[in-house]
């Protein structure tokens, strides 16, 4: 029972945390999805007790708690992923951009000499 | 209207070559012909960019941060395509390659044999002028194999940057080119997959005339890795839509 006060009080203080993040502007919605759908995924299960043993034994897990980490470890998996995809394109901003200040640069300086 | 050819020369950190490489350009232009240098400063920290300012002849593009040999010359290639240049060159900015070849890259692409020449050390009369270090010539052999099996293409020297471009060309790479350092072996795939027709066209080389080559052993082999990766996923995907001939 302790556990599972905790465990609410932890979810909700995750979630809340991620929705001001959000409502701050800190967090970008699209960059966001992961995170909530994860928050209210550990909220559910700490209401719902035995819904972590329902889905364990779903998938064949015989250690419950075992599933509470391959979910954690996926989730996390996923978010990098979707980091390193994010980085890749700013990559590519990044280099356009570079190229457009160079080829600006010299316009200017050509045109000042004029 | 004289020919307009674009000499485009990456540098990083090159204030000991850098003047003598537009020397060489310029003395070897014919004259009726119009070469523009185009040094592009990848941020060096040393007095490159002061050297070409007061020298002055060169086309400068500076690049606001450093950001690797791919994606400076292909800045150089969008400066050639957007002001007209008839064809493009790479050219380095350590000295090693020579301007006095520059016209025989150039003849296979106004012919219309090719739309893109590789200066390369080991076609043809092969026993003049400089050939590299044994380690450089193992990678060599290595990317020869790799970018065989997978275009059916043998480039005779797939590390070499000496390469000409033709307007066809010139447009493909301002929109697609290997992004950071140690393009060239990749870059004959995606060429070559996109229907461009290369030509290995013999060049003499030197050896560089000053500063520290970029490549040490374990530098190389990490080379090897990411580069022999990248050919792969270059050979694995389908054809640019936009820009292929």
């Amino acid at each position: 029972m302790k556990i599972q006060i905790i465990s609410i009080i932890g979810s909700l203080i995750f979630t809340f945390f991620i929705l001001e993040l959000i409502r701050r502007k800190k967090l970008k919605e699209a960059y966001a999805l992961i995170w909530v759908v994860m928050s209210i995924f550990f909220l559910i299960l700490a209401c719902w007790v035995e819904g972590l043993v329902f889905i364990s034994k779903l998938i064949g897990i015989v250690y419950a708690p075992a599933t509470l980490f391959l979910v954690l470890l996926i989730t996390v998996i996923l978010i990098l992923i979707q980091f390193s995809v994010i980085i890749s394109g700013q990559v590519d901003k990044i280099k356009k951009l570079t190229q457009e200040l160079a080829l600006l640069k010299e316009q200017v300086s050509k045109l000042q000499k004029k | 209207m004289k020919l307009k050819v674009a000499v485009i020369i990456p540098c990083f950190n090159e204030q000991d070559n850098i003047i003598n490489v537009i020397d060489d350009i310029l003395n070897n232009m014919p004259e009726n012909e119009d070469w523009q240098a185009i040094a592009v400063n990848d941020c060096s920290t040393d007095e490159t960019f002061v050297k070409l300012q007061a020298d002055g002849r060169a086309v400068i593009l500076d690049l606001p941060c450093n950001s690797g040999v791919g994606t400076a010359v292909q800045t150089g290639f969008r400066y050639a395509w957007e002001n007209n240049f008839d064809f493009a060159l790479k050219f380095d900015g350590d000295g090693q390659h020579r301007a006095d070849y520059i016209p025989t890259l150039l003849e296979v692409l106004k012919n219309d044999q090719a739309d893109f020449a590789v200066g390369s050390r080991f076609v043809g009369n092969c026993k003049q002028g400089f050939k590299s270090t044994s380690l450089r010539r193992v990678g060599i052999k290595f990317f020869q194999i790799l970018i065989k099996f997978v275009s059916g293409y043998t480039p005779s020297d797939p590390t070499s940057g000496f390469r000409a471009y033709n307007r066809k060309a010139l447009k493909f790479a301002t929109r697609y080119y290997p992004n950071f350092d140690y393009p060239e072996p990749e870059e004959l795939v995606l060429m070559k997959k996109n229907n461009f027709r290369i030509k290995d066209v013999f060049t003499e080389m030197r050896e560089r005339q000053g500063g520290v080559s970029s490549i040490s052993l374990p530098k190389a082999i990490y080379y090897m890795f990411k580069v022999g990766f990248a050919i792969f996923m270059v050979a694995s995907r389908s054809k640019e839509k936009d820009f292929s001939l």
